[in-house]
């Protein structure tokens, strides 16, 4: 979806667009034809001609690291779409290379920009439903309802698979929102519809605070219109439903520093998302590239979604594929 | 264009605050007769106009309202194209080319065909061309005044500034369809701009005005400084903010609004629509 990507990156007022890069001639010819952006087929023919500030990374996963790498290695602050990598060991040292270099870098887990998971998260930080007891993390949706002709999607070493997909956004989650995943007791990787991958997870996870919980993703359920993704925890004061658009908290008892009442509090997305300046797909979309293009501006500290944040979920997704053999 | 138009998100689940809801209205509208009958109750309500997302489903509405021409004097349903997730899930799934190539009419293979002409030399208005055809097939014998570009389309172009192909949308329902073409937008302000810039006059834009400022890019005041231009016509959309601002303050901002020519909303309930369209109508 990198179109979506040089969209709102065009849209924004501090940005200029010096190359867009994309092998498929489809899509370069298209924005020679309509658009002012210049365009390449290469990485290596662009760093030639221009030298950019920044860049945003959306091709299938496994040229994650030669890309990310090839870019912190000419100073250049990158943002990736998710998964980081495919291997732990990749994403630990390019989140290396880029503290050693000191720069901007972020991978596309959007779910941490949406007002409903921020405020899960603030709620768990403020410890609002106790001692926590149990999580489900599930995803959701209708991507691949019926036998696959191959694409890189179908192919799990190159980052394709429900696991990679759905179950990453899923996973950062958990680690970024509750606590790192650094146990999986086991899993189930099940085949629906695709041959070579899995197209839906099963896990038991354990997090670094020792609490356990559930993970539940299926990307070929067409009861959903779209991707659903959704933290239900529980804890010795209540409960927290969450989802993109609603966050339902159960207080057993009230809690002094916040203003929710006993019972259930129900808030919608409407509420607790901050409004963008251009919108296209979801606030949080417009949200992360606006919080990367600030933090390479100088202008906030870039601390979420930072490569060493991505690489916790990198991690995971290595676990659960051990624990399913 | 009336002052009143029926939306269609409640009828497939589209709720952009909550996922529950959003179950529980796929569930009560499962059938077509649920939808038409809601369909219906609005029309007795004097809403003659169903702005609609080119769903399959939308099909067989079509088909009964063509049956039953005695029943939908003067009605009128405003497309909006493409359903954006069809294409969406499709990229994920085929790739960029691989989702074109399964959207486009024919056998693209087939190069003797207009579309695999068009896909091969990669005439992209052409594409456009084939597509809009394939989307509008279903509202044969039907009177479509205005027909729409999704706000997902719009915004995209808009930000990747391919400015022509808007211009391209605008010019190719004139031609094939005698029909006016209305853009959806998130970002009011900057497409109003680019549309009047590229000399269309009048724009037909659809796009949210809330007393929340909710949905509304680059801000409330970006947003009226447009209505005060007085040279588009604006239809509101989420005027209730996506459901989370009471009926009675949510339309008393929009009607207070100069140059809101139309205020598009959609609802499930007999009360809920007499509620609102009496409001409106205030």
């Amino acid at each position: 979806m990198g179109l979506s990507h040089l969209s709102i990156a065009g849209a924004h007022p501090s940005v200029e667009l010096v190359a867009a890069v994309d092998t498929a001639t489809m899509v370069t010819d298209f924005l020679q034809k309509f658009s002012d952006i210049p365009c390449f087929n290469d990485t290596k023919k662009m760093l030639e001609q221009v030298t950019p500030d920044a860049v945003i990374i959306a091709v299938p996963t496994k040229y994650h690291a030669p890309l990310i790498q090839e870019f912190l290695e000419k100073n250049i602050h990158v943002f990736a779409e998710k998964p980081f990598t495919l291997s732990a060991a990749d994403a630990n040292r390019l989140t290396e290379l880029a503290a050693t270099k000191k720069l901007v870098n972020q991978v596309g887990y959007h779910n941490q920009f949406l007002g409903t998971f921020k405020e899960l998260k603030k709620l768990l930080q403020l410890g609002a439903i106790g001692k926590l007891q149990h999580f489900t993390a599930e995803a959701y949706g209708p991507v691949i309802t019926k036998p696959q002709p191959n694409t890189w999607r179908s192919n799990a070493s190159e980052g394709g698979g429900c696991l990679y997909d759905y179950a990453s956004h899923v996973l950062d989650l958990v680690n970024n929102c509750i606590a790192p995943v650094t146990e999986v007791k086991g899993s189930l990787l099940k085949n629906i519809y695709s041959a070579q991958t899995e197209d839906a997870v099963y896990s038991l996870l354990g997090l670094s605070t020792g609490l356990t919980g559930v993970l539940s993703v299926n990307w070929s359920d067409t009861t959903y219109r779209k991707m659903s993704t959704q933290l239900t925890i529980t804890g010795s004061n209540g409960k927290i439903i969450c989802d993109a658009t609603e966050l339902k908290l159960f207080l057993q008892t009230p809690v002094a520093s916040l203003q929710y009442t006993e019972g259930w509090n129900i808030l919608s997305v409407g509420e607790l998302q901050e409004p963008v300046n251009f919108y296209l797909r979801g606030e949080e979309y417009s949200a992360q590239l606006d919080y990367f293009i600030a933090a390479v501006q100088g202008l906030v500290p870039n601390t979420t979604n930072t490569f060493a944040a991505a690489a916790l979920t990198d991690n995971a997704i290595e676990l659960i594929k051990k624990s399913a053999k | 264009m009336d002052r009143i138009l029926f939306g269609d998100n409640q009828f497939f689940g589209v709720n952009h605050i909550s996922d529950e809801k959003s179950r529980a209205q796929l569930i009560k509208f499962k059938t077509d007769e649920a939808i038409i009958n809601v369909l219906d109750i609005a029309k007795d309500a004097g809403v003659n106009t169903f702005m609609c997302t080119t769903y399959a489903r939308i099909g067989n509405i079509c088909k009964h309202i063509k049956a039953n021409p005695a029943n939908y004097p003067g009605y009128k349903i405003y497309p909006c194209m493409p359903y954006a997730h069809k294409y969406a899930n499709a990229v994920t799934e085929l790739g960029m080319i691989g989702a074109l190539k399964s959207y486009m009419p024919g056998n693209i293979f087939t190069t003797a065909l207009k579309g695999g002409m068009a896909f091969l030399s990669k005439d992209y208005q052409k594409m456009m061309e084939l597509m809009i055809d394939a989307e509008m097939k279903m509202f044969e014998g039907i009177n479509t005044p205005v027909i729409f570009l999704q706000n997902v389309v719009t915004d995209l172009l808009l930000g990747l500034r391919a400015y022509p192909m808007l211009y391209a949308f605008n010019a190719y329902v004139k031609k094939k369809y005698n029909a006016e073409a209305g853009f959806i937008t998130m970002n009011l302000p900057l497409l109003h701009k680019v549309l009047l810039d590229g000399g269309i006059e009048n724009p037909i834009i659809c796009t949210s005005f809330n007393k929340e400022g909710f949905r509304m890019s680059g801000g409330t005041k970006a947003y009226e400084a447009v209505l005060a231009q007085n040279n588009a016509r604006i239809i509101a959309m989420q005027i209730f903010g996506g459901g989370f601002i009471a009926p009675k303050e949510a339309i008393e901002y929009v009607n207070g609004l100069p140059g809101i020519s139309s205020i598009l909303f959609g609802a499930s309930s007999a009360a809920n629509i007499k509620q609102t369209v009496g409001l409106i109508h205030q």
